[in-house]
């Protein structure tokens, strides 16, 4: 991301304040978003309690695993920018290279805020609900518990950090490729479908059968939910955790490399065939 | 050395035709037929440090596309260009570094943000040097008059004000040439003079080279005193305002006004090219060609039968000479 921090902080903190300004759909993200998880748990809960065999992981951490996903759900690459689309499809994409910037880093800053506003503003509430209130309820064996020890709570830190870049590199592909595609429609589904499978949003990566495990333990999706929250509970122990951030971090660079390489010819037809 | 000095460039396009209809849609699933338009067909011409250029022509003549190259956003087909000694889209960010672009169709702030925040991620965007920043963001707002603004989402302003937010925006971080790709579209008349007054004085003053297009000719004959008509992607003329006037048509109107009807009703303005083109009431306007008939003899003629309450001279209007101008060169809008 060469030497351009200075302006690509400001560009992240200027889309993120213009990202905070919808205060309503956020509280509206909340509230499904509490739905679903309840609706998770459940299931996962039935399926602990008919369950014949020792589980890869235990009920509290399958818990955690859920309400974290819950609470930073927007930060999986899911879908692609509303705004980036519509100024892929009038154009005005091209006059972002009116600014003396390296193209790629510019959009990673923007695709950044975009990837880490919502989960702050969901996020955090979910957080307090799942930790704090669920217990003063009376339903302390749904909440979310605290980090298992502060090797996880630090690894998990890290492991989110990494998780957003991680989130940014993928969404800016998609980003990339409206470049051709310009609708974009086919990409959100395309990315729903594997983020949500492969990152262990819809079903813990653990749980799969034992057959899938070598595939899905060398996926980059991942990086993006399961590796954090099974260090958050422990379910990865503090002697993994270095390894596993290296893993993630490998991934995300291999795609930053491969965004820049693409983009690099999404320039060229750029400013061949004029935005 | 000119600023800018563009030699041969040519654009072409590549554009996938449709054939009409269900069925040629569906055979252009399989087998696309790809048409070249020709948007520039070798252009020339130099731009000296501190000109402020009109360029004029129809819709679809290739002035956005000469804009977006000189720009370093589109490349050429052929043809070189330099820009202070850079080649635009081949060192794109040292050369974007130095240039103040506006687009006068689509604003370069960022929609939901206040102006001000806008400006001051320029400020980061650029690297602009606090105390440098400081200076020209203040001239800016007092210029443009953008104290009450400063704090407004750029999507609450109306066009004008947006006009004159784009127009400080492009120039905080103290370009020395501007492009103004259709500044004063679907403005008002007010924020039109405000808009000209800061063009004029920013190349007077601060020496900025400005090349700016436009449909609005009054743009043009306010600021301009070089201008470049460009028609199918040629330079057709490239001159003064005048020398494109007189290319044309070498004609004024004298405007007489009187006080009673009477004299306006009689007066005879006599021979030598003269044209009576409107007399009412109290006017009478007279088309005449100054090298047939010197202005003064004109006048003394009227000045003989009565006395004028006021009388003045017009251009032929420059709309008038730029269409007679297209027409000559059958330019029509593609």
């Amino acid at each position: 991301m060469s030497a351009n921090i200075g302006p690509l902080v400001a560009v992240v903190s200027a889309r993120y304040r213009t990202l905070l300004q919808y205060r309503a759909a956020a509280f509206a993200g909340f509230a499904t978003q509490l739905f679903w998880g309840a609706i998770r748990l459940m299931i996962l809960a039935a399926f602990f309690a008919a369950a014949t065999e020792p589980q890869p992981m235990d009920l509290s951490q399958i818990v955690a695993y859920v309400w974290l996903g819950q609470a930073l759900l927007g930060m999986l690459p899911w879908n692609v920018d509303a705004d980036f689309r519509a100024q892929v499809r009038d154009g005005t994409v091209a006059y972002d290279l009116l600014r003396p910037l390296d193209l790629y880093s510019y959009w990673f800053g923007r695709t950044l805020a975009f990837r880490v506003a919502a989960p702050t503003l969901r996020g955090i509430p979910m957080v307090l609900f799942a930790m704090v209130l669920l217990p003063l309820a009376g339903l302390g064996d749904w909440a979310l518990t605290p980090p298992a020890s502060a090797s996880a709570f630090a690894g998990f830190a890290a492991s989110l950090v990494l998780a957003a870049m991680l989130a940014t590199a993928v969404t800016l592909l998609a980003h990339i490729s409206l470049l051709w595609t310009i609708s974009g429609v086919g990409m959100d589904r395309i990315l729903t479908v594997l983020v949500t499978v492969f990152s262990g949003l819809i079903v813990p990566l653990p749980l799969f059968p034992d057959w899938l495990q070598p595939f899905l333990n060398w996926q980059p999706f991942r990086g993006l939910a399961d590796v954090p929250y099974r260090i958050y509970s422990g379910n990865i122990p503090p002697a993994e955790i270095a390894g596993e951030l290296f893993f993630v971090l490998v991934w995300m660079i291999a795609l930053v490399l491969l965004g820049r390489l693409i983009l690099l010819r999404g320039v060229r037809r750029m400013v061949v065939q004029g935005g | 050395m000119p600023q800018i000095e563009v030699r041969g460039l040519a654009k072409t396009f590549r554009v996938a035709e449709r054939l009409p209809g269900l069925a040629g849609a569906f055979r252009g699933l399989f087998h696309r037929r790809m048409r070249d338009v020709h948007a520039l067909g070798g252009v020339d011409f130099d731009i000296e440090r501190g000109e402020l250029v009109g360029y004029i022509g129809p819709n679809g003549a290739g002035k956005s596309t000469t804009i977006k190259i000189l720009a370093g956003i589109l490349n050429p087909t052929a043809g070189t260009c330099r820009v202070d000694g850079l080649t635009p889209w081949r060192d794109r960010r040292r050369h974007v570094a130095r240039i103040g672009v506006v687009f006068g169709q689509r604003t370069q702030l960022w929609w939901d943000l206040p102006v001000i925040e806008s400006f001051d991620l320029l400020r980061d965007i650029y690297r602009i040097p606090a105390e440098a920043y400081r200076d020209n963001r203040d001239r800016l707002i007092a210029l443009m008059d953008l104290e009450p603004l400063l704090d407004v989402p750029v999507r609450q302003l109306s066009l004008g004000q947006r006009m004159r937010s784009d127009l400080a925006a492009a120039l905080l971080h103290g370009p020395s040439l501007l492009f103004l790709d259709e500044p004063t579209i679907g403005l008002d008349a007010v924020s039109k003079l405000a808009i000209r007054d800061f063009v004029r004085e920013l190349n007077r003053e601060r020496q900025v080279t400005v090349l700016l297009t436009t449909h609005d000719m009054d743009d043009i004959e306010a600021l301009c005193e070089r201008v470049m008509v460009i028609g199918n992607g040629r330079i057709l003329v490239d001159g003064s305002v005048d020398g494109l006037r007189r290319r044309v048509r070498n004609e004024r109107v004298l405007v007489v006004d009187y006080d009673s009807a009477g004299e306006a009703g009689t007066v005879d303005a006599g021979g030598d090219g003269v044209r009576l083109i409107e007399r009412d009431a109290s006017r009478v306007r007279i088309a005449f060609d100054p090298d047939r008939l010197p202005a003064a003899t004109l006048i003394g003629r009227l000045l003989a039968q009565g006395t004028p309450k006021d009388l003045f001279i017009e251009h032929p209007p420059i709309e008038q000479t730029v269409a007679e101008l297209y027409a000559e060169h059958d330019m029509r809008e593609r």
